[in-house]
């Protein structure tokens, strides 16, 4: 299968290694991954804070870049969501015909990467090897907009080696909710504490989910409490295999 | 404030304000994690029970929407019909408007005290207040609604109006003001709650047996009989709306429903949404006046106040399916957190959020859609089927529109934006700032970790670390390690061409 990486901004630029990740697994797993260099981002931000006109050229650019893979993946469940739920909605809104055509002939080649794993490459066992207690927290957007179910604890049972232990009230939101980190930060502090929490009850050494942003939000909590617990994103476990325990 | 429309509280602060003095306070928090959670697991165990709950979902989703898309129809309908049967219907567009008809309405009895049905409409348009302008007392007979009253406080949730206080409170309370209010609480009132529903219970079984009227919100009316449905649990409801001889009962125009049958879906998801019970323990369906029966003088009063703007709305509209059932207040992990008042209006929690603003216009709420961090739990519970963070984000970029329209100047945000817009719309331009940020940030880490950040970003960074950017991009990594694509030399040359 011939499979364009959408990697989106922020894993581009905070967390490359998660792309490589993305790569490495799907190579292993006899595909051919793209990098369309003419990606940017999915307009997430923008929309959900409410710059509408500013979202706009970003959809446009999407549909345009990712245009004739068979599948697109994204490794991170909000701008999965965010593809899928809302750019038709900015193309409606701007009442631009060809953009709305195009849009629907992209979305549904648009996975996040537990969905393309599962329902389209059709495995759950990936072949990798993670000795380590890990629990998974499952981000809102992949649990409520994307509906991924276990798809993501699937893969994981499946990883030979792992110690995968529930989260406490894993479903509830850590917070974080992009822009309302920041334009309601009290309420966000309260929310990740509570998480946080959950997370050290386990006595997990490492903290998985599908999206770096959720974890970049609960991981910086938890390294400013020194709490020893790390983060790793599901496509890094799923990577991982016996030769490269690093 | 006569007749003041309570849909938003003057003098709130903005939302992230008010839920920081809201988080200070422990006792709220530990009332409302222990009464949220409490519902929270009885409503999923309930809807569970039924096979076809997400089917019936779906069905009350599309009775409402049909029901509003043909509202005037409907509401001439429902007029005809209680007419008919003996009632009088009174149109009110605005809160003051109601205020008045309803005023005067308790004036024509010559009476100067009226018991109320717990109501979010009487509620919204501040109908107590208005009443005690005009000398006549309004007695809350809901028991958590009376405590609201007694203790002089604010509702904080649609269902549980004093979710917010603990059972000691409520004791204080009840010794401190019933006397006031007419017959005081025993001596040696507990706060065990069999004993204080014992005291409220004498203290409103004076007030039912003396009431000559009675104010009344509604939750369903059935267009075709003119039939008036309220769902409650204490009975006290019950009281109001058969001991009286008038009854005025005060009905949001998006209440109605086509037809008697369509209770059958809603009555199911109600109760089970609200209070996660099978069903509720009182339901009372009155149509008109029945001779020798109950209340012998029927006023329906039709509450506009924003609601025919808000139907004009293809987006925000869906906000009027609401059927006021407060599920969506018990999952929110905003609410949890916050409690009902940092909404600073009558209608708080997830429904708040998106009803407000619409109600009253979105630059007196602005802070209200942003009062989420959009993780859907509301629209899973929500028994039909509101997408709310839907209705967030539209009204988030009403929000910034207002803002666009009434300033010469962009806002700091805005400005920022527009420079993460035009960075994120060229590759070339994202690779030159991630290059930037990558040797920027090193300047400032320490262990691999940024710990303080500057301006808005500082309430980010004041409890949590920031990990660096990336030395190489992905696509710088793709770049150097991979042969490019055909589709890249195509990107790469339109790039060229587009400079
Ligand atoms: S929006 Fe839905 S869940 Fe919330 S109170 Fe209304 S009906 Fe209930």
């Amino acid at each position: 299968m011939r499979i364009a990486l959408f990697i989106t901004c922020f894993n581009d630029t905070m967390f490359p290694r998660t792309g490589r990740a993305v790569t490495e697994l799907l190579e292993r797993l006899g595909h051919t991954v793209e990098f369309p260099q003419g990606q940017t981002c999915c307009g997430q931000m923008h929309f959900n804070t409410g710059y509408r006109p500013e979202t706009l050229p970003m959809v446009r650019r999407f549909a345009e870049v990712f245009a004739g893979y068979d599948a697109v993946v994204a490794p991170s469940g909000s701008c999965a969501g965010m593809v899928r739920d809302h750019h038709r909605v900015v193309a409606a809104q701007y009442g631009d015909a060809a953009l709305a055509e195009a849009v629907e002939q992209v979305v549904p080649t648009v996975y996040e990467l537990s969905e393309l794993l599962v329902d389209v490459l059709g495995v759950t066992d990936v072949g990798a090897y993670f000795p380590h207690r890990v629990t998974y927290h499952p981000t809102c957007h992949s649990l409520r907009m994307l509906r991924v179910g276990d798809r993501p604890l699937r893969l994981l049972r499946a990883v030979k080696g792992i110690d995968l232990v529930e989260l406490p009230d894993a479903e509830s939101c850590c917070g974080f909710g992009g822009t309302f980190a920041l334009k309601n930060a009290d309420v966000s502090n309260a929310m990740l504490a509570d998480k946080m929490r959950h997370v050290q009850d386990t006595r997990a050494e490492i903290l998985s989910a599908g999206d770096n942003s959720c974890l970049t939000h609960i991981g910086g909590g938890l390294s400013r409490l020194r709490t020893g617990v790390g983060t790793m994103h599901l496509a890094e476990i799923l990577a991982a295999t016996e030769g490269d325990m690093r | 404030m006569s007749g003041a429309d309570n849909v938003v509280w003057l003098g709130t602060p903005a939302f992230p304000e008010a839920a920081r003095s809201a988080l200070a306070d422990t006792r709220l928090r530990t009332n409302l994690r222990r009464a949220t959670g409490t519902i929270r697991d009885k409503r999923l165990a309930v809807a569970a029970e039924l096979e076809d709950w997400e089917e019936l979902r779906e069905t009350a989703a599309t009775i409402k929407s049909h029901t509003l898309r043909h509202l005037d129809h409907h509401l001439l309908r429902l007029e005809k019909a209680v007419t008919a049967a003996g009632g009088v219907v009174h149109w009110a567009a605005d809160a003051a408007e109601a205020n008045r008809i309803v005023t005067y309405l308790v004036q024509q009895t010559g009476e100067d005290e009226v018991v109320k049905v717990k109501s979010m409409a009487t509620q919204e348009i501040g109908l107590n207040e208005a009443l005690a302008d005009a000398g006549i007392r309004a007695y809350e007979t809901d028991l958590a609604e009376l405590i609201v009253q007694l203790g002089g406080d604010r509702p904080s949730h649609i269902l549980v109006p004093a979710i917010h206080r603990g059972r000691s409170e409520i004791r204080e309370i009840f010794r401190r003001e019933m006397g006031e209010w007419g017959r005081p609480a025993p001596e040696n009132l507990t706060d065990e709650p069999r004993d204080l529903a014992e005291a409220a219970r004498l203290h409103l079984r004076e007030k039912f047996l003396r009431a000559k009227v009675a104010v009344s919100g509604a939750n369903f009316a059935a267009a075709d009989t003119g039939t008036i449905a309220v769902v409650e649990s204490e009975g006290n409801g019950r009281m109001c709306l058969t001991l009286p001889e008038t009854l005025i009962t005060v009905m949001g125009i998006e209440k109605v429903l086509p037809s008697f049958a369509d209770l059958d879906v809603f009555l199911q998801l109600l109760p089970r949404s609200s209070t996660g019970e099978r069903m509720n323990p009182y339901t009372s369906l009155w149509t008109g006046v029945t001779e020798g029966d109950g209340p012998q003088n029927f006023h329906l009063v039709l509450l506009d106040n924003g609601r025919t703007a808000t139907l004009s709305d293809e987006v925000g509209r869906q906000a009027l399916a609401c059927i006021r059932c407060s599920a969506c207040l018990n999952v929110c992990p905003v609410y949890e957190r916050t409690g009902g008042h940092a909404y600073g209006s009558v209608y708080p929690g997830p429904i708040g959020a998106v009803l407000t603003p619409q109600l009253v216009g979105i630059e007196n709420a602005a802070s209200l859609p942003f009062a989420s961090t959009l993780c859907g739990a509301c629209y899973d519970a929500c028994p039909v089927k509101i997408n709310i963070p839907e209705v967030l984000v539209h009204l988030r970029a009403e929000a910034v529109e207002a803002k666009r329209r009434g300033r010469l100047l962009p806002t700091t945000e805005g400005l920022a934006m527009k420079a993460a817009g035009a960075v994120l719309g060229s590759p070339r331009r994202l690779a030159a700032v991630q290059r930037l940020a990558a040797v920027g940030a090193r300047l400032v880490a320490r262990d691999g970790r940024i710990g303080a950040l500057p301006g808005p970003f500082a309430v980010w960074s004041g409890t949590r670390d920031t990990p660096v950017p990336a030395r190489e991009s992905l696509r710088a990594w793709w770049r150097r390690t991979r042969t490019p694509t055909s589709e890249d030399a195509r990107t790469a040359a339109e790039g060229k061409a587009r400079r």
